[in-house]
């Protein structure tokens, strides 16, 4: 059956429950809508579907709109959903699930800032084992063409020490890239 | 007493005063904190974010790490609460899901004993040290000070991996904060999130959120606001606006004014706003 979302036609995927389910180990099924998580998301009202329409889309099998959401970018796993649903329904969990498949099918993303900087900062670590904030802040300005919010901020951290000009690299550098290797660069496989 | 310790990369930059006041209070305490060897980033928001095998195996490292010191100690410390639920994700996949666990032993090329056990300093403080002992060492009592303690969420949930009690209204800080002598207000916002995650990509969005969260520690009566966390206290600290901002200090930091631990002058010069007005105000510095 095919509907329509906010003016969208949608395709419907009644397998996508249950894809869903198997990858995240959450039973979404069990929602019945009492809007728990939505009142308790701190990030909500920024997302076009809030949380507890997320769960209904998913019944609705609407895994396309989902992957291409602006929600499943804003949401930061506070888990404040989980810890109030009646149900026991990780939404978060399902979240990470829903950006990992938005990533891996190199879908656009119309947050497309969140995403690089969730990226940069993973190939940061990817680079040294530890995270070294100056070479990912600069990536990110400049990857992400915003060279000027923050800057004030940015200097007035340097000039306290905080942020350390040289990075420090992992003696087990190897170990580390190679999980990389078995699970970041399988999904990208050389694509940026 | 004897702990591992896993600090995480804020504690060298961002949270650097943090760090240090880890080490001034825990010596005054006689805790030693054993650093495991050769750690590695936790994947903080970002790994698990694009990849969930990636934000477990990467805390997953660092607990084969520690496995290799657990005869020095099999309770792994973090003070950092997003570092604390990466390491307790991971060690929640390992310990109870059998085919996550062979996956991540595969990637991360070690096998999970599952003797460490990974605890925040916030229940080492409160479960095993003497409450006696803590207050013993009180030299300055903290009862002129207005606080609220603020936990943020990666300390507390999710509940079940976590584990740590009264996950709504957590009172391992105000136990804390007390028994240095603080006068600490109830407040309702101890566990929302503060949005640190959005905040390089969507400042207006978290000051929005940084503000709420001001205006009700304000509304409490509060003259600071106390944290655990390296993200909240960054992002606390420089996304407020208007008059009158707050002070943001680490639980540990305000332990080392109570305990009148030396050298700690510092640490109050790495905050964007100071607290040394407050403090000296108080009578306090």
């Amino acid at each position: 059956m095919n509907y329509e979302l906010s003016g969208k036609a949608i395709k419907q995927d009644t397998s996508f429950t249950n894809e869903v389910i198997e990858a995240t180990g959450v039973r979404v099924d069990r929602c019945y809508q009492c809007m728990t998580c939505t009142l308790g998301c701190p990030v909500a009202d920024a997302m076009d579907f809030p949380p507890n329409q997320v769960m209904r889309l998913i019944e609705l099998g609407a895994k396309d709109a989902l992957l291409r959401s602006r929600t499943i970018w804003m949401c930061v796993t506070c888990e404040a959903c989980f810890a109030r649903c009646p149900n026991q329904i990780d939404t978060a969990a399902v979240m990470d699930y829903l950006r990992e498949e938005a990533t891996a099918q190199g879908v656009e993303v119309p947050e497309e800032r969140i995403q690089l900087l969730h990226r940069i900062f993973a190939e940061n670590i990817k680079s040294f084992g530890k995270v070294h904030e100056a070479t990912m802040l600069m990536t990110y300005k400049l990857k992400s063409k915003d060279f000027f919010s923050d800057m004030g901020i940015g200097l007035k951290l340097f000039l306290k020490g905080k942020i350390p000009l040289f990075p420090v690299k992992v003696k087990g550098l190897d170990q580390v890239k190679k999980i990389f290797e078995k699970t970041y660069d399988k999904t990208f496989g050389g694509r940026s | 007493m004897k702990f591992s310790y896993y600090p995480g990369c804020t504690v060298h930059s961002t949270a650097i005063e943090y760090g240090k006041s880890i080490d001034a209070v825990l010596s005054v305490l006689g805790v030693e904190l054993a650093e495991i060897e050769d750690w590695n980033c936790c994947g903080a928001a970002a790994a698990h974010s694009i990849h969930r095998k990636l934000g477990l195996s990467l805390p997953a490292r660092n607990i084969s790490q520690a496995q290799k010191q657990v005869d020095l100690s099999p309770q792994l410390i973090t003070s950092c609460p997003g570092c604390f639920n990466a390491l307790k994700r991971a060690d929640y996949a390992l310990r109870n899901d059998e085919e996550a666990r062979k996956e991540i032993e595969e990637v991360v090329g070690f096998s999970y004993s599952g003797e460490v056990q990974i605890r925040s300093l916030l229940e080492i403080l409160n479960h095993e040290m003497d409450e006696k002992d803590l207050k013993s060492k009180v030299k300055k009592p903290l009862n002129k000070l207005k606080l609220v303690c603020y936990y943020g969420c990666a300390l507390v949930r999710p509940h079940a991996i976590t584990g740590l009690e009264n996950p709504e209204n957590p009172m391992m800080m105000d136990n804390i904060m007390k028994l240095m002598g603080a006068d600490v207000r109830d407040w309702s916002y101890k566990t929302d999130c503060c949005g640190a995650d959005l905040a390089l990509t969507h400042g207006e969005l978290v000051q929005k959120i940084v503000g709420r969260l001001i205006n009700h520690a304000k509304d409490a009566g509060a003259d600071a606001v106390v944290t655990s966390c390296g993200l909240c206290q960054a992002n606390l600290d420089m996304r407020q606006t208007g008059p009158d901002p707050l002070p943001i200090f680490y639980f540990t930091e305000l332990m080392g004014v109570a305990m009148d631990v030396p050298n700690r002058k510092g640490w109050w010069g790495k905050h964007i706003v100071n607290p040394g007005p407050l403090l000296g105000r108080l009578g306090y510095e």
